[in-house]
């Protein structure tokens, strides 16, 4: 099970990558959030991945550690909320700017 | 008091959210927002006593024990960033009274800068890795909000750069704090360090090199260091002045302070190749800096490559790891904090005077503003390091700890960099301040006086903390003896562990 996570991960990572490595802002957002379910999956896989058993202590069964669910929650909602202030930024710049290119956005202020 | 170190994010986490309701009332806002600074100040200034009379605080939240919970701990060294912090805080809010606009205020500029400083001193208390990465998010988060705070077309763009480089190193801290989860099986610094003790035994595996140097991209980025540092001169050349001296006097400050905190307490082991790599990364960043500084003609921009030097003198005496070595690291690192904000909010001073950051079209301004002009001449000499100002005794202790730990070619970059330094800012001075004097567009309209209050302020703060070094130097060293002795930490945190 962990090698097979361990692929997805890869594979989130990749497109991730790749995605922001494109040109469209809206591209590299969603590549933002790949790169971030991946490391979020990848917290999930490296707490160790048991199925069955309750995380509580005391019980004769193996529990199951309850803190990389806890570490996935709050980066998850960490994760939502800036998603969420780089659309809306990527919309204003692009009302403002007039592009979505990155390559059109380059800064010259200062430089000579 | 028990509950003593969370004060000073309490406070301003507090005063933010209050901010929020009083958003139109700009009178109201600026009160609120000086009063609870100054409380803050007074407050993490009594922390410091405290730590310096009992030692380390700690503090487990809702009594959750060490190991187990999250635990807020206040060593010397985070106790007097947090007072810094606080000061540096303080001062740039009565700049913004007068200079950041009317137009901010009322949209949540006071809401933002509090929460900011509530990321920072969160970042500096915190004794749990993961908290650290909370921490880190909350000030990034209001950073990016302070940055996008008005709308320019520079602004929006910067900010967008700012912000994928953020969440992608954002993305590689939860990678590397799961790698080291998944290795040691705790979060709390403390108990990772011992954790990584009892696995390495004189020689550590493999991975938790790989951890190390992931960490130090991770903190680089933030931190500035070569060759992660491109993002900054273009994404902090976009905000008003005070943004820009919190930004240049806080926030790469936090990275460096994290790189020093997990070098010294995770990473000590076998300092063979990591420290190699930092010190090797933090010369690179003093020689890229220093060349950023020398050659543009962009106020702005000398004294953003400035933070680059700053930070590679700092991390050169963190890699040294000697006692002498990092007493100078953090008074060094506690002298730029004060003095990039001062130079940035005079800097500020001086655009808003000459309407551009251009130093080819700017010249003579002595002669209308001397005051403005001597200040920034200390504040030139002391960023220098010329004694008996407060860059000299740190960068004098980074030096000497550099060659008892035999790095003589670096340590010799450090000192050259210094001359360097000066000339760069001089550049600054003698283009800007003398020649003929210009008659420039709406400057009568800047409070020249008003805006000059906090600089001067910080000025004086920093002569003082160079003059009186003697006085300061006990508390640096308990800090840097802290730092040296990752046990004092360990037994203050996990108690009879």
């Amino acid at each position: 099970m962990e090698i097979l996570m361990a692929f997805v991960i890869g594979i989130l990572f990749m497109s991730a990558t790749y995605l922001m490595l494109s040109k469209s802002l809206l591209r590299i957002i969603v590549g933002t959030g790949l790169l971030s379910h991946g490391a979020h999956m990848l917290i999930l896989t490296m707490g160790g991945l048991k199925t069955g058993s309750a995380p509580l202590l005391g019980e004769n069964a193996p529990y199951t550690d309850p803190i990389p669910q806890a570490l996935i929650l709050t980066a998850i909602v960490i994760s939502f909320g800036v998603t969420a202030f780089f659309l809306v930024l990527a919309y204003r710049a692009y009302q403002e700017l007039g592009t979505d290119n990155m390559d059109r956005m380059r800064g010259t202020e200062g430089n000579d | 008091m028990i509950n003593f170190l969370i004060l000073p994010i309490l406070i301003p986490l507090v005063t933010g959210v209050l901010l929020i309701f009083a958003a139109k009332r700009i009178m109201l806002q600026r009160w609120i927002a000086g009063i609870s600074s100054v409380i803050a100040i007074i407050l993490s200034a009594l922390l410091v006593q405290k730590v310096r009379v009992d030692g380390i605080q700690t503090l487990d939240v809702s009594s959750w024990e060490a190991p187990f919970g999250i635990t807020l701990v206040s060593d010397m060294m985070s106790a007097l960033l947090v007072l810094t912090t606080s000061i540096i805080a303080f001062l740039c809010l009565i700049y913004s009274f007068w200079s950041i606009g009317e137009a901010r205020e009322k949209f949540y500029y006071y809401a933002a800068f509090n929460f900011l400083i509530v990321g920072v001193n969160g970042a500096f208390t915190t004794g749990d890795i993961f908290n650290l990465f909370v921490f880190f998010e909350v000030m990034l988060m209001a950073s990016y909000v302070l940055l996008v705070l008005g709308g320019k077309k520079a602004q929006l763009r910067e900010s967008i750069k700012y912000i994928l480089v953020n969440v992608i190193s954002s993305a590689l801290f939860v990678i590397a704090v799961a790698y080291l989860y998944s290795v040691v099986g705790t979060l709390n610094m403390a108990h990772i360090s011992v954790r990584i003790s009892e696995a390495s035994q004189g020689n550590p595996p493999g991975i938790i090199t790989v951890i190390a140097v992931l960490f130090l991209i991770v903190f680089g980025l933030k931190g500035a260091i070569f060759p992660l540092y491109f993002w900054m001169p273009g994404s902090y050349y976009a905000p008003p002045a005070p943004v820009l001296a919190l930004f240049g006097a806080l926030l790469t400050k936090v990275g460096v302070y994290s790189i020093t905190r997990t070098y010294t307490l995770f990473f000590y082991h076998d300092t063979g190749f990591t420290h190699q790599l930092l010190s090797f990364l933090a010369i690179m960043s003093i020689i890229a800096g220093v060349i950023g500084a020398i050659a543009y003609w962009d106020i702005k921009k000398i004294i953003i490559y400035n933070i680059i030097i700053a930070v590679g003198a700092i991390l050169f005496g963190v890699s040294a790891m000697t006692t002498d070595s990092l007493t100078g690291s953090i008074f060094y690192l506690i002298h730029d904090m004060i003095i990039k904000a001062a130079l940035f909010l005079l800097a500020g001073i001086i655009i808003a005077i000459a309407g551009t950051s251009n130093l080819h079209k700017i010249s003579g301004l002595i002669k209308r503003y001397p005051g403005l002009g001597w200040t920034f001449f200390i504040a030139a000499l002391a960023l220098a390091g010329i004694p008996p100002l407060s860059g000299f005794v740190g960068k004098l202790l980074i030096i000497k700890g550099g060659f008892e730990a035999e790095h003589y070619w670096g340590a010799g970059i450090v000192l050259m960099s210094s001359l360097l330094v000066l000339f760069s800012i001089m550049k600054i001075f003698i283009n800007g301040f003398w020649g003929t004097p210009r008659a420039y567009k709406g400057e009568d309209k800047v409070p020249v006086g008003k805006m000059m209050i906090a600089p001067v302020i910080l000025v004086v703060i920093a002569v003082f903390y160079g003059a009186g070094s003697e006085y300061v130097y006990p508390y640096i060293l308990q800090a840097a003896e802290t730092l040296a002795n990752p046990e004092i930490y360990i037994e203050a945190v996990l108690k009879e562990y």
